[in-house]
């Protein structure tokens, strides 16, 4: 499959230009995780901004730092955008003392996206780990709206059932098509759900191999599993996709920090194909 | 945060080198003094104001049986505890005495030992209460602590990389003193946070902030030796202000047994 | 007198330099070049010419550096010192955006006014190839680094051809010298008491015809003293290949770049990498001191009301721990995954980013390892035993 070219972004020449924006809205979604929509101050970055699913922006607060967010809005919604983050270090602890009508400062968008078009007429098997559904949620609405005969599963772990990602959205994903199963690690007395991997959700869905795409996005150790599953499903590792994520300061291969093997995960990735990256996802501490 | 946080300083076994630089903060301290408030500094003040404290900085080493109980009673004071300096830290130099004997030290020095209590070890202050932070160096670097400070009131966490001395010799642009001079320097395995002070003098590194995160001193010690550094002299270079550093303390006690 | 255009050759004294230097500063160059100073060649700000390292040569092996006094010696048969154009096209710190709050509203201020613009005197073959490595980096991987582009753009290079190698010297392996090149404004073979100096560039033949009309006499060479002059960085260049002892100095590295990228890449696992991370630091100071690394970190300098707030790009090192920090942690936390991770981004990965290699054979990493850890060796040792599996218990788990 061939990957899509990254779309150029919209920030101008000098990749350190920010675009300030403003909280919209905050919407609490797992425990330790929230949902911030955005909207840019400046009319023209409101025009000028687009992504594609699977990109991702660095959010700046100053004088605390930036930190790499996936986009998780439909990208053909432009009016806002959102990122829905998990409170784990500097930048993302202070986002969660931020308030609707507070800043904060956007570059972006980088990296490449989920190969949604080149997917066109393939069954997209959407596979996450808990959070890793958040860089995933574009091209599932996206592949909501398909009409070229492919399917759409989504396929979705957690540790435990609060930690299910979206899952007030699970209805409107299925009336749009969408087949979507759970998984946790470990239930409650509430879940009835299966208990168990989401490896063991591929192993037990049908699919016709040769027509199938992978996207995966989850902990590196997760997404290998994932990998190798889809390919001993008979799945050939060009079709699966896996979204990494690495340490960055720059996002424009700059500072080298996010580098995996050849790849600048910022630039090269994050959504990079498994045939590209399987003997390096092997090496420990690579 | 609504209102300024407050702010104590408490002293233990040191020099108070490390409260100066705080002092010496000078106009960064008088915008401090804006944003939070100084409840508890000795050095700086005779007002005191009760605990609990948002935030403590403590310095020295225990080396008393009353540093002890005192230690625990600032834990339970302060919020956010943070150790400032090598002696807080590691024990300072006043650690060489857990290679001596106590009674000898106290008898030779002292005209009336018996009036003399301590113990018989110079230990950190994390061997005695949990820490939430610390502050390496001998001094502490006055740009740390502002960071530091800076960092508890934006909410962020503070820059004290753990990498050596020899990140920051490179970016001033300083010539090496170990390679170009031969000079047996301890910045390779040192953490960064002075600045390179004593290499921009032309001397070595005297290990100061202590080890750094990935020390390897035996490769450089060795290194040293085949260039002809006699192993006592490397010993004491190792044990000195950061003598009862894990890493630093394992390596003058191989390179002394070995001698 | 023929007038100085793109590969014109004049001869130049050493007043003719001074004249050279003075047309730069007179067109506000900002010059820099080397000079004794602390035990070692460096870089710095260059006054006059009489401050060039005339009669000193440097000795250089792994994890050593002197300097010695031969009056037999030239202005330039030193070989490179610590610095490099780096420390001046990419500097160790940097602000790249800053940010005010005014009446809660936070701005971005624009960017800082330009600098002077520099010319850099004696840049050696090894140096203009780390220049055009990193060119690629800041200027042809997608994105474009201002501050970086606005200096290039306005660097003047006088470039010189080496007739000494030191002995941690490998440029010959790299094919990156010792003759100077790809690009210069100027290039000096120094020959006698007098430079051979070839004009690189329409910016060079200006300022060698204004050092002219200031006075400095500019003989043309005949074609055999071109041919002299040539033969000065060519003869060297066989003579390192043949490994043999130049003047007095050991004889250099060398290394063996056959299939280099696909050698590492299937050696990820081989555990000299477990054995050099017995002697590896950590310290950081090979990737400093590389003139192609570019690695950064970027940290928020604020004041403490918090309004002021800089965004200060430092050199970041592949052998520090917060490089590959993720969630707390450290992605390589072993010394041999960070070291394997400096060697193979130098000479194997680069070349899938770049297109080139990220070594240029300058010998720096070697000279300035505290315990003289040498890649030459390293890679060798790979080599030798290609395919060498680590033990089950080994590097990746410590």
């Amino acid at each position: 499959m061939t990957m899509p070219p990254r779309p150029p972004s919209a920030t101008t020449p000098d990749p350190w230009r920010a675009h300030a924006s403003r909280i919209v809205s905050i919407r609490d979604e797992t425990p330790g995780v929230k949902t911030y929509e955005l909207e840019f101050e400046e009319a023209s970055a409101r025009t000028g901004y687009s992504f594609a699913a699977g990109q991702f922006n660095m959010l700046y607060l100053p004088g605390i730092g930036e930190a790499a967010i996936s986009v998780s809005s439909d990208p053909d919604r432009r009016e806002t955008i959102a990122h829905t983050v998990r409170a784990v270090g500097n930048v993302t602890d202070a986002l969660t003392r931020l308030a609707v009508h507070d800043h904060l400062f956007i570059r972006g968008p980088f990296g490449t996206p989920w190969p949604v078009t080149a997917a066109g007429g393939r069954d997209v098997v959407i596979v996450a780990g808990g959070l890793g559904l958040a860089s995933q949620r574009a091209a599932i609405e996206q592949l909501s709206r398909r009409a070229d005969g492919g399917q759409t599963i989504v396929l979705h772990g957690a540790k435990r059932p609060e930690g299910l990602l979206y899952a007030s959205e699970y209805d409107r994903w299925r009336a749009a098509g969408i087949d979507v199963h759970t998984v946790v690690d470990e239930g409650d007395a509430a879940w009835t759900g299966r208990v168990g991997l989401v490896t063991h959700l591929l192993a037990d869905l049908p699919l016709d191999p040769s027509a199938t795409t992978i996207f995966c996005c989850g902990p590196d150790a997760m997404m290998v599993g994932v990998a190798e599953a889809a390919m001993a499903r008979g799945v050939s590792a060009e079709h699966v996709c896996l979204s990494l994520e690495r340490n960055m300061a720059c996002a424009v291969a700059h500072c080298g920090l996010c580098q995996f093997g050849p790849h600048f995960v910022c630039r090269d990735g994050p959504v990079l194909r498994y045939d590209r990256i399987a003997s390096l996802m092997r090496v420990p501490q690579l | 945060m609504n209102a300024k946080p407050r702010l104590a300083v408490f002293k233990f076994a040191s020099c108070d080198g490390c409260q100066l630089q705080l002092l010496d903060a000078q106009d960064r301290l008088l915008e401090l003094a804006g944003r939070v408030e100084i409840d508890h500094f000795l050095e700086a003040s005779s007002r005191v104001v009760p605990g609990p404290y948002d935030m403590g900085l403590v310095e020295g080493s225990i080396t008393t049986i009353e540093d002890e109980e005192r230690i625990r009673e600032v834990r339970r004071q302060c919020r956010f505890l943070v150790t400032i300096g090598a002696c807080a830290t590691a024990g300072g130099i006043q650690a060489l005495r857990n290679w001596g004997r106590i009674d000898d030290f106290r008898a030779a020095i002292y005209a009336t030992p018996e009036t003399i209590s301590t113990l018989a070890t110079s230990t950190p202050i994390a061997d005695h209460v949990p820490v939430d932070f610390e502050l390496r160096g001998c001094p502490i670097d006055r740009g740390q602590l502002i960071d530091l400070l800076t960092a508890v009131l934006l909410g962020r966490k503070p820059h004290v990389p753990g990498h050596s001395v020899c990140v920051e010799c490179k970016a001033r642009g300083l010539v090496c003193v170990a390679v170009a001079k031969g000079i047996p320097c301890l910045g390779p395995v040192t953490q960064a946070g002075c600045g390179a002070i004593c290499p921009a003098h032309d001397r070595e590194c005297f290990g100061c902030f202590g080890p750094s995160e990935s020390p390897n001193l035996v490769s450089l010690t060795g290194f040293y030796e085949r260039r002809g550094t006699p192993r006592d002299s490397l010993m004491r270079l190792v044990r000195s202000f950061n003598a009862a550093a894990p890493a630093f303390r394992a390596e003058s006690d191989r390179l002394e047994a070995s001698e | 007198m023929t007038p100085p255009s793109p590969g014109s050759w004049h001869w130049l004294d050493r007043a003719g330099l001074q004249l050279v230097v003075d047309a730069l500063r007179r067109q506000g160059h900002r010059v820099i070049g080397p000079q004794v100073a602390d035990g070692a060649i460096v870089l710095r700000d260059l006054a006059s010419v009489t401050d060039l390292p005339t009669g000193w040569l440097d000795d250089q092996d792994g994890g050593s550096y002197r300097l010695r006094h031969d009056p037999t010696a030239g202005t330039f048969d030193h070989v490179v010192g610590p610095h490099s154009l780096k420390n001046f096209l990419f500097p160790a710190r940097e602000t790249v955006a800053s940010f005010a709050r005014d009446d809660g509203t936070w701005t971005q201020a624009p960017r800082s006014a330009a600098e002077s613009p520099l010319a850099v005197l004696g840049v050696r073959g090894c140096d203009l190839a780390a220049l055009a490595v990193q060119d690629r980096v800041f200027l042809g991987s997608g994105y474009v680094d201002e501050a970086y582009k606005a200096r290039r753009e306005r660097l003047f290079l006088v470039a010189v051809n080496c007739r000494r190698a030191a002995a941690t010297c490998f440029c010959h392996s790299m094919g990156c010298g010792p003759s100077a090149g790809p690009v210069f404004d100027l290039a000096l073979t120094e020959i006698g008491n007098r430079f051979a100096c070839e004009v690189g560039s329409d910016h060079g033949a200006a300022v060698l015809a204004a050092a002219s009309e200031a006075g400095a006499v500019l003989a043309a060479c005949t074609a055999s003293e071109i041919d002299a002059a040539g033969a000065v960085p060519r003869d060297l260049g066989s003579r390192m290949h043949a490994r043999q002892t130049v003047n007095d100095t050991p004889s250099p590295r060398s290394l063996d770049t056959h299939g280099i990228r696909d050698l590492l890449m299937r050696n990820l696992e081989h555990p000299q990498w477990d054995e050099v991370a017995s002697r590896c630091l950590s310290c950081t100071n090979c990737t400093l001191v590389c003139p192609t690394c570019f690695c950064s970190s970027v940290q928020e300098v604020a004041d403490l009301s918090g309004d002021q707030v800089d965004r200060e790009r430092h050199w970041a090192s592949c052998f520090s721990l917060d490089h590959a920090r993720m969630h707390g942690q450290s992605v390589r936390s072993s010394t041999a995954s960070r070291y394997r991770q400096w060697l193979i981004h130098k000479f194997a990965t680069w070349i899938d980013q770049f297109d080139t290699s990220g070594c240029t054979g300058c010998g720096r990493c070697i000279t300035w390892c505290p315990v003289g850890i040498d890649v030459t060796r390293e890679i060798a040792a790979i080599r030798a035993t290609d395919g060498a599996a680590a033990p089950e218990t080994g590097r990746g788990t410590s």
